[in-house]
């Protein structure tokens, strides 16, 4: 079992998609939300993912793959 | 000493003990270093400044970290020249440049490094790693060396060969990873995880990041302890930028600038702006990856990702750490944010060369650039004081200039030259 913290960004047609529900719906992964902002066309939600790491690896694929981006949290590990 | 009291989430608020540790356990916000401004402003003043060494560590007490047996390969107190040449170019009657593409491994990057270097060391750490398109990873490995520490920096397969060199040089371990950036972002932030290193920007990041105040400083005190109207600033994560406007308002708020009254820092050190800073901030970004200016100029409440893709690799990062912070400091400061078309940053490198004899890098070309558009469009006016910051050094990226090079090939005698001279004329 492990941790991953990410940060999913929605656009305009996703924000009202219930892309956190599904995601512990259809992966054994615990999804713990521990920040968000909801525009209207734009939101962020900041969370923890719990389980094992293949399942979190295929459930972050997933998420990907319907339009919303992933994100390490706090913005990109490279620098200048 | 360092005069810190810990650190704080920039989000939350909960605070934290000065450990190596950059986001908030409860709300996964960034953390900050909160200073004891009230020991601070007894001990520092603009003589005690003066008395101190020619690098960022003159200002020691104003860092996160002990400032008395620094990492320190003298980084900072880099020149601030009045701009005659590109000034009257532009048509700007005050127009300054803070050189810091001098710096011992020639970039900015090493005031942040050197506050990170010397923070890792007082943590006990014997390791020092960065993710990097290239400057970060020549200052860390640079600095290592002089601390005797290893080094381990890891960068993308696809650099310009002058910043592999410019790390390479100074042994460290050196690992090139061949994949999208994405991956290579992905990696680093997994191995930060698993390995006991100090990563300068990720678990040093809140001290790392407070080097760049000296930005400000610096050329506060150029200027006989006064602030430019206008400073033009190239950004990527947006740290840099955030922190010169912190560096202002401190020595504002610490009565350091001339005529200028002390006054306390409220509730929020991080968000403070005292009524004397009238800096306007100018950002200024790569089209191929400007998600900063891209918010800013949608007017946007957050910042979107992009997959970065510009010459510029230095300020190439898809994921602002900072972005929504210096978006604030556009507003407070009633600045602006520039994405500046990739077709002109090579334009912009030549300028300044041709002009003020100062070779810079891919990023110093977005930036003149920006400076030029700010200049044309009326935003900076002809007698305004403006300060550029050039950050980074045009040895590093002479790929994106090679088609400068168009000698007069003569055979050795003086027929040749005479020919050849006479047709060139
Ligand atoms: C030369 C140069 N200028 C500017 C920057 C931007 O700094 P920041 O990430 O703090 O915005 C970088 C690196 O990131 C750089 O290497
Ligand atoms: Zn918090």
């Amino acid at each position: 079992m492990g941790k991953q913290r990410v940060k999913f960004t929605f656009e305009e047609t996703l924000v009202k998609e219930p892309v956190i529900y599904e995601l512990g719906r259809k992966f054994k992964i615990v999804t713990n939300i521990r920040r968000a902002e909801v525009g209207e066309t734009l939101g962020w939600v900041v969370l923890e993912l719990d389980g094992e790491e293949s399942e979190i690896q295929s459930g972050l694929e997933w998420v990907s793959s319907t339009g919303v981006r992933v994100d390490p949290l706090g913005g990109d590990v490279i620098d200048g | 000493m360092a005069f810190i009291n810990g650190l704080k989430c920039r989000e939350c608020g909960r605070e934290y003990s000065a450990e190596p540790l950059n986001v908030c356990e409860f709300c996964f916000g960034p953390l900050e270093v909160v200073y004891d401004y009230a020991t601070i402003s007894e001990v520092v003043s603009q003589d005690s400044i003066a008395k101190g060494p020619l690098s960022i560590w003159r200002y020691k007490d104003l860092l996160p970290a002990q400032g008395d047996d620094p990492v320190d390969i003298m980084a900072g107190y880099t020149p601030l020249i009045k701009a005659k040449g590109l000034g009257k170019q532009l048509g700007l009657n005050n127009l300054y440049i803070k050189n810091d593409s001098v710096n011992p491994s020639f970039s900015f990057k090493d005031r942040v490094v050197s506050v990170a270097a010397t923070k890792a060391l007082e943590f006990g750490y014997e390791t020092i790693a960065c993710a990097s398109t290239g400057n970060l990873a020549c200052s860390v490995a640079a600095h290592c060396a002089r601390a005797g520490v290893r080094a381990v920096v890891f960068i993308p397969s696809n650099l310009e060969r002058g910043k592999i060199v410019g790390a390479a040089i100074y042994n460290p371990i050196l690992v090139s990873v061949d994949g999208t950036y994405d991956q290579v972002n992905r990696l680093c932030s997994e191995l930060a995880d698993d390995y006991p290193w100090a990563f300068v920007n990720i678990n040093m990041r809140p001290y790392y990041a407070e080097g760049s105040k000296t930005l400000g400083y610096e050329v506060a005190e150029q200027l006989d302890w006064r602030l430019p109207d206008h400073v033009v600033v190239p950004s990527a994560s947006g740290a840099m930028f955030t922190k010169i406007w912190k560096g202002f308002n401190e020595l504002a708020c610490l009565g350091l600038l001339d005529g200028v009254e002390s006054s306390s820092f409220g509730v929020d050190q991080n968000t403070v702006h005292h009524p004397a800073v009238k800096t306007k901030m100018h950002m200024q970004q790569a089209e191929g990856c400007s998600p900063i200016a891209t918010a800013w100029s949608n007017k946007q409440s957050q910042v979107i990702p992009v997959q970065p893709d510009s010459l510029a690799k230095s300020l190439a990062i898809g994921n602002p750490a900072d972005g929504i912070y210096a978006i604030k400091v556009i507003e407070k400061s009633e600045g602006s944010a520039y994405a500046v078309p990739e077709s002109e940053i090579v334009n912009g490198i030549k300028l300044l060369a041709e002009t003020e004899g100062i070779f810079t890098e891919t990023a110093g070309g977005v930036t003149v650039s920006g400076l030029k558009k700010l200049a044309e469009s009326g935003a900076i006016k002809s007698d305004e004081l403006t300060v550029v910051y050039i950050t980074g050094n045009g040895l590093k990226t002479i790929e994106a200039v090679e088609e400068v090079v168009d000698p007069l090939d003569i055979k050795p005698s003086m027929r040749s030259f005479e020919e050849m001279f006479q047709g060139a004329k």
